[in-house]
């Protein structure tokens, strides 16, 4: 008996020494990387769905389309903001869609007339397909949040405007304003309305919350006078302004003229 | 009495020398552990695949095949980390309509572990993306935005420490300059402070004060600026800094061929992928560790690309 329960305490000390061994080692042995394997898993229709997942999702979808598949209007032609050097088709659509929306509202609210709309060619995220417009029409071409705001803003700052969009060479969306780029690529012939720019007059200009604070270096935005947050989604615009309309009107009204040598 | 004190003894003793045997078994047999990290980025809001007519991306995509990819490999392995690197939000109508809930809910059911912001993630502004936190099960780490002065502060922390296999992996986030990218209505009063500065800060602590075995940078940066070299991108970081294993990139939507190898300033490799957007692809990057000496006998760390 007393020889058994010796073994069992010599046995319980040999499982302490080795289980300190055991820690001890691993506590020297600081694990390194010794391979990386990396790779890219394409996900596409070969992968099976998780019916849970599909189940899970199908309610907030349901909601969606019904509200997005609404037909609002018919677009006579595609337009697309990737034809044309300084003028793109759909974004003199939304310069002048915008323009005309906002005005009214301006005016009852500040008795105040916008001149101009000054948007981003970036900020146009689809085409405006030939056929029927719905709200995800909307939706895809403006998929941001941003409202509009007008900014008063002196002559000068136009003239700066007019500079920047000459040298950043892409066709940002305007209204209301016309130009021509001269052979020595300049600016010249700058209209407001029917009238040339006054350099020391306020201009009233509509454009998106972003850029109002500077957002693709529209910096002469900065130094306005006063701005006026019209808490309008451009997004909302465009729904309403189709809302509007039966057919998109397609104007093909030269802004930007440049003379070539 | 005495006879089933030492029956309980000796049993409890035997199961003992079962464990120290084994584990000093694997310890000098087969020690290698192994982590797989799985990873997005931009996903922007896209929950269902393209459709089979899309021009650009026909039947890519879609959330569902993602968590059945993802569950087929956590069943495959025992230590996933699943990760995201940012812009989750805006994209789809889903995002415009419930303002990021349902990315965040679904996120939470594939388990996500961890997330940085992208610039799109402040589109319904600090308080917007504080409204959806409650449906994040997951964590969020930005370690160059200071979210002191918003409601964010306490939601995101710098960084995070998974244990997993006995091992220690530190994932730290990075995100893009605001000014001039984000309305400043929108971020408010979120600070941005230099990534590259604060990234070697992060991966001293993560390495040298928190001894982890695997340091990641979930970046926000972009891959690369070729018009301004100078920019913080995940190859300047990759270069300008020591300690970090993988960047895990975002922002510019980058489809890369395979992973890229850059040199640390120590000359030590760095891996840094991305994995494009929209959820059309999923990354996965597979960690061997194994001792020092082992390492060395091999021929040091080998990265299969």
């Amino acid at each position: 008996m007393v020889n058994v329960k010796k073994s069992a305490l010599v046995l319980k000390h040999f499982v302490l020494i080795l289980t300190l061994i055991v820690f001890g080692s691993n506590c020297s042995a600081q694990l390194v990387i010794s391979k990386i394997e990396a790779k890219q898993i394409n996900i596409n229709e070969k992968s099976y769905s998780l019916a849970e997942y599909n189940a899970y999702i199908s309610p907030y979808r349901t909601h969606i389309d019904n509200e997005l598949n609404t037909i609002l209007a018919v677009c006579p032609e595609t337009l697309d903001k990737s034809k044309g050097q300084w003028q793109s088709n759909i974004g003199d659509f939304l310069a002048d869609a915008t323009l005309e929306k906002t005005s009214p509202f301006f005016k009852k609210r500040e008795n105040l007339d916008i001149d101009i709309c000054i948007l981003n060619h970036g900020g146009i995220r689809a085409i405006l397909p030939q056929g029927d417009v719905t709200t995800r029409t909307a939706f895809e071409i403006m998929p941001f949040e941003n409202t509009t705001v007008v900014v008063a803003l002196i002559g000068e700052q136009i003239a700066e405007f007019v500079d920047y969009f000459i040298k950043e060479k892409k066709p940002h969306p305007i209204s209301g304003i016309t130009f021509t780029i001269n052979t020595e690529n300049k600016a010249a012939d700058i209209m407001v309305g029917q009238k040339p720019l006054d350099l020391t007059k306020t201009y009233y200009v509509v454009t998106s919350d972003y850029l109002s604070n500077g957002g693709d270096n529209m910096n002469f935005f900065k130094k306005n006078t006063k701005t006026y947050d019209l808490e309008y989604k451009l997004r909302n615009i465009l729904i309403d302004y189709f809302k509007d309309v039966d057919t998109i009107p397609i104007t093909k009204k030269i802004k930007v003229t440049q003379i070539k040598q | 009495m005495k006879r089933r004190d030492f029956i309980q003894k000796t049993a409890a003793s035997a199961t003992l020398l079962t464990l120290g045997g084994l584990s000093l078994s694997s310890f000098t047999t087969n020690n290698v552990k192994k982590i797989t990290v799985l990873h997005t980025n931009d996903t922007h809001s896209h929950i269902d695949p393209f459709p089979a007519n899309d021009p650009k991306n026909p039947n890519m995509g879609g959330v569902a095949r993602r968590a059945a990819i993802v569950e087929q490999i956590r069943r495959e392995e025992e230590n996933v980390l699943l990760l995201d690197a940012g812009d989750i939000f805006q994209g789809t109508p889903y995002f415009n309509y419930y303002g990021g809930e349902l990315e965040f809910k679904l996120m939470s059911m594939m388990k996500y572990d961890l997330a940085t912001i992208g610039n799109h993630d402040f589109d319904n502004g600090v308080d917007g993306l504080l409204a959806q936190m409650p449906h994040a099960e997951f964590d969020f780490v930005s370690a160059n935005y200071d979210f002191k002065n918003t409601v964010l502060d306490t939601f995101i922390k710098p960084y995070k420490i998974f244990k997993k296999a006995g091992l220690k992996i530190g994932v730290f986030g990075l995100g893009v300059e605001l000014q001039g990218l984000v309305d400043v209505k929108l971020y408010k009063e979120t600070k941005y402070n230099n990534p590259i500065e604060v990234a070697q800060d992060m991966s001293r602590i993560l390495k040298e004060d928190e001894k982890c075995d695997i340091v990641i940078c979930l970046s926000h940066l972009g891959f690369n600026y070729k018009n301004d070299l100078e920019k913080a991108s995940d190859i300047n970081l990759a270069r300008k800094t020591k300690n970090i294993d993988l960047i895990i990139g975002g922002h510019t939507h980058t489809f890369l061929d395979k992973p890229v190898i850059e040199k640390n300033i120590e000359g030590k490799e760095v891996l840094i992928n991305q994995v494009g957007c929209y959820g059309i692809n999923l990354g996965r990057i597979d960690f061997y560790l194994d001792s020092e000496k082992n390492v060395a006998a091999a021929g040091g760390k080998k990265i299969i690309i």
